[in-house]
């Protein structure tokens, strides 16, 4: 089984995965620049940074390159896509996850831990039980989560709602929301499941010396999930 | 013929500018009361086409696939012969 962790110019959360991947969990991972092929692999991730500078909209540019249309095989393949930050406003950007990620509603970066509450059943978050409060960092400006009403009710309707970000209680309170995100949202699945978008940064809470293992369960289920295809 | 557009991108009416609302702010600390602030993006594109409602079009195209996003962008084009 191998996974891809694919580089813009400008991704900078690539090596992390790329450390928990394989020095935690022993998996095979391969960083892919995105100008080279993305083929054989078994699962994919894009990692956080600021691909081509934000320039445009985050993640515009970046969900415009090639290599977007083999993650788009992938995912209609059937295989585990993992988009963590700017990866989340890629997955967005090109489609694959629906709404848009937006500046911040109090319009600062925010690098802090939040708790989040695990709403769906995945293949990312299989190692969670339902409803299970969670702790990861985020750290970012464009972090504002937004979709129209009728986008809302069905990924509320098919329960493709990862993660809300709550109080330590797991209620979805405003004071929980560190960005303006409708509903709270800080994930989101797509329609069969096998992609994720996340802001949060799990990679930054798969060891113990980094203040959590919260995030490892996340890469866990998915090479899990990977195994079993 | 060459065509010069002037595109405009802005947010949705009803949707929070967060940016706007901080520049607003900023320029009443400076003494200017305004009624209400909207950012917007502004691309100024030369395209050779074949007529006006060909480069209308294509601008129309590239507005929907790369410069505004659909999902939470309006758009307008302006467009003159250069």
């Amino acid at each position: 089984m191998r996974f891809a962790i694919i580089r813009f110019g400008g991704s900078n959360c690539d090596l992390d995965v790329y450390r928990v991947l394989t020095e935690v969990l022993g998996a095979d991972a391969s960083l892919v620049w995105y100008k080279e092929e993305l083929s054989g692999f078994d699962g994919v991730i894009i990692p956080g940074g600021f691909s081509y500078g934000d320039y445009l909209r985050a993640g515009a540019i970046a969900a415009r390159t090639p290599i977007m249309d083999s993650v788009r095989r992938m995912a209609s393949g059937g295989k585990p896509v993992l988009g963590i930050c700017n990866g989340f406003q890629i997955l967005v950007e090109s489609g694959l996850l629906p709404g848009a990620l937006m500046t911040n509603r109090y319009p600062r970066f925010r690098c802090e831990w939040v708790n989040l509450r695990v709403d769906a059943d995945s293949p990312f978050t299989s190692k969670f039980g339902a409803g299970q409060v969670i702790r990861m960092p985020i750290a970012h400006m464009e972090g504002n989560y937004f979709a129209d009403d009728s986008t809302l009710g069905e990924l509320n309707a098919k329960r493709r709602v990862a993660f809300r970000y709550v109080d330590e209680s797991g209620e979805t309170t405003p004071g929980s929301n560190p960005n303006g995100s409708c509903q709270n949202i800080a994930g989101v699945l797509n329609e069969a499941g096998n992609v994720l978008g996340m802001m949060p940064h799990p990679e930054r809470a798969s060891e113990s010396i980094l203040g959590g293992e919260d995030g490892r369960r996340i890469f866990e289920s998915m090479v899990e999930f990977a195994g079993s295809l | 013929m060459l065509y010069r557009a002037e595109i405009t991108v802005g947010l949705k009416k009803g949707m929070l500018d967060p940016e706007g609302t901080t520049i607003r702010r900023a320029l009443g600390h400076i003494g200017y009361k305004t009624e209400s602030l909207r950012t917007a993006k502004q691309f100024l594109i030369e395209l050779d086409a074949g007529s006006e409602e060909a480069a209308r079009s294509e601008l129309d195209e590239m507005c929907r696939r790369l410069l505004a996003n659909p999902v939470i962008h309006t758009y307008t084009i302006k467009l003159e012969e250069a």
